[in-house]
């Protein structure tokens, strides 16, 4: 067993689709770490992540189906849950 | 009249969607057995009690895959068709950028048909159905992948030298076997170890070393069209990561006499896979004209602090981090060095260019790595550098010992030990088998009989194996390297050699106004 923190992260594509979802990644997860690297963001966590669907039609004021995440997804780490209100990305279930 | 007061039909959530849509689809055969059916599903000793265990996480439907791989598709098309009326390859920062695409886009792109193949064969193996659709679409996927990098290969190929001949390379050119074999490796190993070695060991544990840094850095460095085409595979990749992880699990669940034969293949994939990757360190450190991070940074974010949270989560089920994992760490500082300098050295004979790195290079070398840079290498490019001055740029044009289970020249060092090479030998039925490291020595040893049936490129062409037919290796005046290019379908002097006086440096200066015009047609 390696003695690291155990960190989950997710990596987006930049773009005008993942604004929002970072957006609400930032206001539903307050210990999230937020590294914008050239086309790309990625956001650590501690053990665990959220993605809500309803924070991002908060924001948006869209209607937003939580499986089109996948499109400008580029990377996660951690167990992945989804249903149709969320995914959540964690260790030690 | 009476007013029906029918309700529309509830819409299906995610889970049921999935069980309906993907596990109802299955069957379960009556006119021949299982073990018929699943012949290879048994051998490797791993026990599977009950396969409808399998997750899914994502619940992907076919109709979704469908439609989220479509809109995929058109995104990237978009893209590629503006970058290529736009004239896109003249906004990258440097000619010596394509370098680094030439060896991605002609070593990837097989290897991802390689994927294609072995999950085809996956998804007819595994009996579940929750396993075998995910194989299905994965399969699909990296068809996918080599469509939209053979695109790629086609609008860079107009305009730089060394990409018009990679499939045929492929099988031939002494660097390609390194991928090539990794896959054929993969490929005819058992099911279950195929699953660990490209889902778990190479795309979660691996790919993000390839593709956050590589990808990131082609966006920086003003590469459109593979920053698109990288994004878009990486988007069916972060699926297949999150099954890579699922899978292992499920497997270690169902048994616990499975959980010694996944850690060895753990330990065996993620060897392969770290020494796969060494082209990856150099391509991050020496072949980007404008840098975004080392290997050494990261292999630190990628594999000791996202991989160790993986082994943390993996620990209760009796699983460790894979063995020489600390190697890797130890090596850290050398690998990416001592990688290119094995390219600078045959530099004659590779689709690509190389070069010595230029003082700015080597001032951020120096910064990145403190420890070993000026001590070890630094000295090493300069003496490259002097001879270069005074026209005499140092070829090797010998032929390297190549480790017999990686296919790596022996280039990397001790790990305790920076200024000796690692060597390692084993006799075998009277024969004498060579490798480069304890991780590649173990692999060999655990299963001669297929390491021993290696096509090693070297090896070959002592053999006389690597000229045309009807070429005689004992005719007066007979010209080895010459021969060899007819072979390679290579062409000498403008395919090969140093970036430096290049037809690919001429056209770039040529097309940026950076020098006469005449300067190409000259080359």
């Amino acid at each position: 067993m390696s003695n690291v923190q155990s960190t989950v992260f997710v990596a987006l594509q930049t773009n005008d689709e993942t604004r929002p979802i970072v957006e609400a990644i930032e206001r539903d997860n307050p210990r999230a770490t937020v590294t914008r690297m050239p086309a790309m963001v990625k956001i650590d966590a501690p053990n665990r992540l959220v993605v809500r669907r309803e924070t991002v039609e908060d924001i948006t004021g869209m209607e937003w189906d939580l499986q089109a995440f996948q499109i400008n997804l580029i990377s996660l780490s951690g167990n992945v849950e989804e249903n149709d209100e969320e995914l959540v990305l964690h260790w030690n279930r | 009249m009476e007013k029906t007061t029918a309700t529309p039909p509830k819409k299906l959530g995610l889970k049921e969607k999935y069980a309906l849509m993907t596990r109802g689809l299955g069957w379960e055969p009556t006119y021949r057995g299982a073990d018929e059916l699943y012949d290879q599903i048994k051998f490797e000793g791993i026990k599977i009690h009950d396969w409808s265990k399998w997750e899914d996480p994502f619940r992907l439907t076919m109709e979704s895959y469908w439609k989220y791989q479509a809109e995929k598709e058109r995104k990237l098309y978009a893209i590629i068709d503006a970058f290529e009326q736009n004239n896109g390859h003249l906004n990258v920062s440097d000619g010596r950028y394509v370098n680094t695409l030439k060896l991605f886009l002609t070593g990837i792109t097989p290897a991802e048909y390689g994927a294609h193949r072995l999950f085809a064969m996956l998804g007819r193996q595994f009996p579940g159905v929750g396993a075998a659709i995910a194989c299905q679409m994965q399969a699909i996927d990296e068809l996918r992948h080599v469509q939209t990098q053979v695109h790629t290969i086609s609008q860079y190929n107009k305009f730089f030298s060394g990409m018009s001949e990679w499939r045929h390379m492929t099988d031939r050119v002494w660097y390609m076997s390194v991928p090539k074999s990794f896959f054929e490796d993969a490929m005819t190993a058992g099911p279950f170890e195929q699953m660990i070695a490209i889902s778990f060991s190479l795309e979660y544990l691996l790919t993000n070393l390839v593709f956050m840094p590589f990808m990131s850095a082609a966006a920086y460095n003003g590469d459109m069209a593979t920053v698109t085409f990288g994004f878009s595979s990486q988007s069916d990749e972060a699926r297949h990561m999150t099954l890579g992880l699922e899978c292992i699990k499920f497997v270690l669940e169902q048994d616990p006499a499975n959980v010694p034969i996944v850690q060895r293949y753990l330990d065996k994939w993620f060897w392969r896979g770290y020494r796969l990757l060494s082209l990856v360190s150099m391509m991050l450190d020496y072949m980007l004209p404008k840098k975004v991070m080392s290997w050494k940074e990261a292999w630190e974010i990628y594999f000791v602090q996202n991989g160790g949270s993986l082994f943390n989560d993996l620990s209760r089920y009796g699983i460790r981090m894979p063995k020489y994992w600390e190697q890797t760490v130890a090596s850290a500082d050398r690998l990416s060095h001592e990688t290119w300098n094995t390219f600078y050295n045959f530099a004659g004979a590779a689709a690509f260019h190389s070069w010595a790195p230029s003082d700015e290079d080597m001032a951020w070398l120096s910064e990145k790595y403190p420890d070993t840079f000026d001590q070890h290498y630094r000295p090493r490019f300069e003496w490259y550098r002097e001879q270069e001055a005074q026209g005499k740029r140092f070829y090797n044009n010998s032929l390297p010992m190549l480790c017999q289970t990686c296919q790596i020249p022996l280039n990397a060092s001790e790990p305790d030990d920076p200024t000796k090479t690692a060597y390692r030998e084993v006799e075998h039925e009277g024969n004498k088998y060579h490798f480069c490291s304890d991780g590649c020595r173990d692999i060999f040893c655990h299963e001669p009989e297929k390491y021993v049936q290696a096509w090693l490129p070297a090896n070959q062409v002592l053999q006389g194996n690597c000229f045309e037919p009807g070429v005689d290796p004992e005719a007066p005046g007979f010209d080895a390297a010459a021969e060899l290019f007819k072979y390679y379908r290579l062409t000498p002097g403008q395919d090969n050699g140093d970036y430096r006086g290049s037809k690919d440096e001429a056209n770039w200066l040529k097309w940026k106004g950076l020098a006469p015009a005449d300067a190409a047609e000259a080359a």
